[in-house]
Parts: structure tokens; C-alpha cells; sequence
């Protein structure tokens, strides 16, 4: 079991819960874990594909896990995941 | 946030609010964040995910909500762009601030509506903002 700390714009999906404990050896697996708990927030992270979007970024603790194992990054009971979600903008 | 805009002009500026939620949204207090976007941020902003990190663990160290998002628009109208459309997430408010010639012009705010995919203007009632 890991905790997802929920990004503030997406907690409207998760009944304004912050953290969720899920279930999983890996990243995928957890956040498959939160995506069964709150189907609302499924579309928000995954494409139709059921890859995590290229919008959203997952670290696990302070560590980006693009340069750990990606989905595949192996997650301790103990282990702290958080969504990010891409912020970028810009007048044209 | 408009001397940030300023500050920051001719490029774009961003930083992170922050206050309560209610039938209102009050903002309590507002931090500059690092425009991480490689390449020309006189009409791009980016943040790095480890500033969204810190950001979010600000808002629950002191008790308040991650209201939103602020950029600035150099030498453009206070108005959400396709960019920011295509960009935008649920909830947060997204203040734009018009900065013309170095000098604030206007400052509005939006919201994403997540039915119609389309932002919408929020009313914004300006008191003292403070700043850490």
C-alpha cells in the first residue's frame, strides 16, 4: 500500500480527499488502484489508450519517475506518489 | 502579482495563489515561481514540476487551498489564449495580468468550465494582497 497525494485541481474527483492509500508494486499499479477507488478521475489521468497522459506528470517522493523506471518504478509500502499536473500557458 | 508582472516584463511572469474556498474565492496570499519554459518566455510560460510539488505542500503546510495560477501577457490583452485553453485544469482560477509597455493594464480571471471546455470570467473585488 502507497499514498497518492491528489493534486488540488483534480480532489472534486475524489471527494476533496488529498492523499489515497492504493494498492500495487508499481506506479501503474497504484495509480490503476486509485483510477478503480474514483472512476470520475480515470479520464483525467489516462488516454483512451490507458496510458497516463502526457499532461500528467507522477513523482514519487521528490523524484520524477521519467528518470526512475517510468510506470515501472517500484513502489514500498511506504512510498509517497503524487500527480502533477502540467502548468503551462502562454498570449499566443 | 502586477509588480511581479512587471518585474518580469517584456517576458511572461507565473506564480501560484493561494487563500480559502467558499461561495467566494479569497485570495491570501500569492508566490512567484520560476517561468521554466526553455525557449522564448515573451509568450510562454512553463512550471516545473517540482515547483507544483513545493506549491502544493505549501498550500497544506499552512492550512490553505491552491486557489490558481497567475501569468502576465506582455504587450497583450488580459484574455485566455488557445494555449491557455489547451492547458487549462479543473478548478483553478487563472488570472491574467495585461501588462502594456512595463505597466499593468488590466487584470482578469477565468475558469475552466470542464462541461463545455471553455473558460469563463470569475468578478474579481481587489483588496491588499500580501506576499511571502
Amino acid at each position: 500500500m502507497a499514498k497518492v497525494i491528489i493534486p488540488t485541481p483534480l480532489r472534486k474527483f475524489t471527494h476533496n480527499q488529498g492523499t489515497i492509500n492504493t494498492d500495487g508494486g508499481t506506479i501503474k499499479e497504484n495509480i490503476v488502484s486509485l483510477a478503480e477507488q474514483f472512476p470520475d478521475l480515470k479520464k483525467h489521468i489516462f488516454d483512451e489508450n490507458g496510458d497516463i497522459r502526457k499532461f500528467i506528470r507522477i513523482y514519487l517522493g521528490d523524484e520524477d519517475i521519467n528518470v526512475l523506471d517510468k510506470e515501472n518504478t517500484k513502489v514500498l509500502p511506504d512510498s509517497v506518489v503524487s500527480i502533477i499536473p502540467a502548468i503551462a500557458g502562454g498570449k499566443n | 502579482m502586477t509588480r511581479h508582472a512587471e518585474e518580469t516584463f517584456p517576458d511572461e511572469c507565473v506564480g501560484f495563489f493561494y487563500g480559502k474556498e467558499g461561495n467566494d474565492r479569497e485570495i491570501i496570499v500569492s508566490r512567484e515561481v520560476s517561468n521554466s519554459k526553455d525557449g522564448d518566455k515573451r509568450r510562454r510560460f512553463e512550471v516545473d514540476p517540482f515547483d507544483y510539488l513545493q506549491a502544493e505542500k505549501f498550500a497544506e503546510k499552512n492550512g490553505l487551498t491552491l486557489l490558481g495560477i497567475y501569468h502576465s501577457h506582455p504587450n497583450h490583452p488580459a484574455k485566455p489564449s488557445e494555449h491557455d485553453l489547451k492547458q487549462a485544469v479543473p478548478f483553478f482560477s487563472y488570472i491574467i495580468i495585461s501588462v502594456m509597455e512595463g505597466t499593468t493594464d488590466k487584470i482578469t480571471s477565468w475558469q475552466l468550465n470542464i462541461d463545455t471546455n471553455e473558460f469563463e470570467e470569475e468578478e474579481i473585488n481587489i483588496n491588499e494582497l500580501d506576499k511571502v
